[in-house]
């Protein structure tokens, strides 16, 4: 490890062991002032180069294996884009409503593992709280039904996945242009038998994070936040859609930057940037550059894009948390939290809509049509917009791959988020706590990036964090057990 | 009426017709032997050797083997499950075999007596070998990083189709399947129609756009494990006289 001659680096290192090792480094100087915090993506993974070659159908179950957390969205976005090659992109309504119940299942499930086993230790005992009980056994012990009511919520999502894809992890429902299965009546009876349960818990959920929000208001406007752009796609009347729509951006300020942009045309409005410092890339919006086109994802960020949510509940939680910012874009890292629970209830109302819609029982499953040498898919994944994109050759293997993982859209505002609390928090202290090491962690969490998933309660990973001395040499090492 | 002999495996006296392969007759009455490169209606070449039985004592495969009147066959033994669970074990490392997305996943032969096998990875390490994908032809995909050399697709096609598509080059561990063409799939005669098309017990040679139409749990082998049929449908010509 090189050090400048007058800074000491501290390093945390493994930040997680999922989908990608990351590493935080900040670099102090003599006063201990920090000059540069940075999180690091140092696993390659190589998705995108050894699927070349490999027959398109192939795509939506082979790139789902790059993730175990949300393998439904890659699923299910790598379907949407391959769709476009077999001519198939308008879904007969049996096939579209089975994936977007497939969706909402897995953006319930998801967001209720983050909130509840990942993030919520932190919400409830406290940043500084002891670690040894700051996890999800901790959760239990201080509160049953809240872990109960967790583990519950998180099934329930799994179950939809499984009764559209054929397993909880790593399905195979949707295939290019449509879907193998419909929703058997004894399937869907069998999920509306919990239904009322799980509304119940979404409202539950939401007024916990919003009430953490409300009551902890200081903290939550300041931490790790910072003004940014925000992306995501958007249905045609401005309605919140996680499954299907153009692109939409806006500004700091909430002007629209772009609007309804084709999914297919993309590459137009988003580059991606590179950094000798980390595997995972930097979009930015073309049109503003890559210092200041930076922009940010999620369930924060789609709260901020949309006009307004078509389930009544989820609209009423979106107005309540729009009025936290008077209806500009909210820019506290924290408030990602109050936004997921949102979602939660949204998804929820969405799939209760969908199981009571005949369509699920049709049987009219695939469509095919014009076949195409190239398809774009854009799907709303729990951390953000994620994007497929292939070009496939006569022979029918796959000749190019381009992935932008809602994760990566998120690096520089995770990024920027470590920053802040390394200035706040870190900066001018002559030693490190794990508190401290802790909030660079709920930083990072907050986003729910594929690497937060083993960050925390249920890592078994020690956190190590490293002051070094001028000559390089360790002079204070804090190591934090899981 | 041909000669009925009897004779015993694993103990249980059976009757077959002379002339029949212990692996039919012990199939006709019941008892399941495990085999990849045999198929129903296929001349048997004994070449995967998972369906090794002891006859009298000395190692046989059983889908070439003829039944003799008096033999003791020992099928269902630990030593013999060992072997066989080693040669399924070795097809896995010897090709490149990711049944996580494979489309033939649920009705593989290969990943069905893994499962029988109750092997869950295996034990030799991984040979990683450079294989090509034939997708020239318009409806069929010959994916040699499954190919486990059962011979299944040569003599289908030659024996059953009269074509001789398929055929292997090369030697031991640089063994290949070839198509009778200088080099593509797409300048053989094959057609989408052949049986040699639904001859691999494995996804080498697949239909394409055919590929995850059949959903987890109502696949061939989710609903029936590999040899399941065989024990339950045969009726048992044994001692005793009940159906196993």
């Amino acid at each position: 490890m090189v050090t400048h001659s007058n800074t000491r680096r501290i390093e945390i290192s493994p930040v997680t062991r999922v989908e990608g090792h990351g590493k935080v480094t900040i670099h102090l100087d003599e006063a201990n002032r920090v000059t540069e915090a940075r999180l690091h993506i140092v696993e390659f993974r190589g998705f995108e180069r050894f699927i070349q070659g490999r027959p398109y159908w192939e795509m939506p179950v082979a790139v789902q294996r790059l993730c175990g957390i949300c393998p439904v969205s890659h699923h299910l976005c790598a379907a949407k884009a391959i769709d476009h090659i077999v001519g198939g992109a308008k879904l007969t309504p049996t096939a579209e409503k089975m994936r977007r119940l497939m969706h909402y299942g897995q953006m319930f499930q998801s967001h209720c593992l983050h909130f509840f086993h990942l993030a919520s230790p932190d919400l409830l005992f406290g940043f500084d709280s002891d670690p040894a009980t700051r996890n999800v056994i901790g959760i239990i012990g201080a509160n049953r039904d809240l872990a109960y009511q967790a583990i519950m919520m998180r099934k329930y999502g799994q179950e939809i996945i499984k009764a559209t894809a054929g397993k909880k992890i790593h399905g195979t429902g949707a295939i290019p242009g449509g879907i193998n299965k419909n929703l058997s009546v004894a399937e869907r009876d069998a999920l509306l038998v919990d239904i009322e349960q799980m509304k119940k818990w979404s409202r539950d959920a939401v007024e916990l994070a919003r009430q953490y929000s409300v009551t902890n208001i200081e903290l939550v406007k300041t931490f790790a936040s910072y003004e940014s752009n925000y992306l995501s796609i958007i249905r045609r009347d401005g309605a919140m859609d996680l499954y299907d729509g153009g692109l939409r951006a806006i500004d700091a300020g909430g002007s629209t930057i772009f609007d309804h942009v084709p999914n297919a045309e993309y590459l137009d409005f988003i580059r991606e940037g590179v950094r000798n410092w980390s595997y995972m890339k930097f979009p930015f919006i073309r049109s503003l550059g890559e210092e200041r086109g930076w922009y940010r994802v999620g369930p924060l960020a789609r709260m901020n894009t949309c006009d307004f949510i078509d389930t009544p509940e989820a609209e009423a939680a979106r107005k309540d948390f729009k009025a936290l910012t008077n209806g500009r874009p909210n820019h506290m890292t924290m408030a990602f939290h109050w936004a997921r629970m949102i979602e939660v209830l949204h998804s929820i109302e969405m799939i209760e809509r969908l199981l009571h819609d005949p369509d699920l029982q049709g049987t009219d499953l695939v469509v095919s049509g014009e076949r195409a040498r190239e398809g774009v898919g854009i799907i709303e994944a729990p951390r953000g917009t994620l994007f497929h994109h292939y070009r496939v050759g006569d022979d029918d293997l796959v000749t190019m791959c381009n992935l932008i993982v809602s994760t990566t859209s998120n690096n520089e505002g995770m990024n920027r988020s470590v920053r802040r609390v390394a200035e706040d928090c870190i900066s001018g202290q002559p030693t490190i706590t794990e508190g401290m090491l802790n909030r660079i962690e709920i930083a990072i969490r907050a986003y729910d990036p594929c690497l937060s998933c083993a960050t925390h309660a249920l890592g078994k990973m020690p956190l190590i964090a490293e002051i070094m001395g001028p000559d390089g040499n360790v002079i204070d090492r804090k190591v934090r057990e899981p | 009426m041909s000669e009925i002999v009897t004779f015993t495996i694993d103990g249980r006296r059976i009757s077959a017709e002379a002339g029949q392969t212990i692996l039919a007759a012990a199939q006709a009455c019941g008892i399941y032997i495990p085999r990849l490169c045999h198929k129903d209606g296929l001349t048997p070449v004994g070449g995967c050797r998972v369906c090794t039985v002891r006859v009298n004592g000395r190692p046989a495969s059983a889908c070439t083997q003829p039944v003799a009147a008096g033999i003791v066959v020992d099928n269902d033994t630990e030593e013999l499950r060992s072997w066989r669970r080693q040669i399924v074990e070795m097809l896995f490392v010897e090709g490149n075999h990711f049944c996580m997305f494979c489309e033939k996943s649920g009705n593989c032969e290969l990943q069905a007596l893994a499962y029988r096998f109750g092997i869950t990875a295996p034990r030799y390490p991984y040979l990683w070998p450079k294989r090509d994908v034939d997708a020239s032809h318009p409806d069929i995909i010959l994916d040699r990083n499954r190919c486990i050399m059962c011979g299944r697709c040569e003599r289908t096609s030659r024996d059953l189709d009269g074509k001789s598509v398929f055929g292997f080059v090369e030697r031991g561990i640089h063994k290949t399947l070839a198509v009778n063409a200088d080099a593509r799939l797409a300048d053989t005669d094959l057609d989408l129609t052949d049986q040699a098309v639904n001859a691999c017990p494995v996804g080498a040679i697949l239909k394409k756009r055919t590929a995850y139409r059949t959903p987890v749990g109502q696949r061939q082998f989710d609903r029936e494990p590999i040899g399941t049929s065989v024990e339950t449908r045969a009726k048992l010509t044994i001692d005793g006289g009940e159906p196993r």
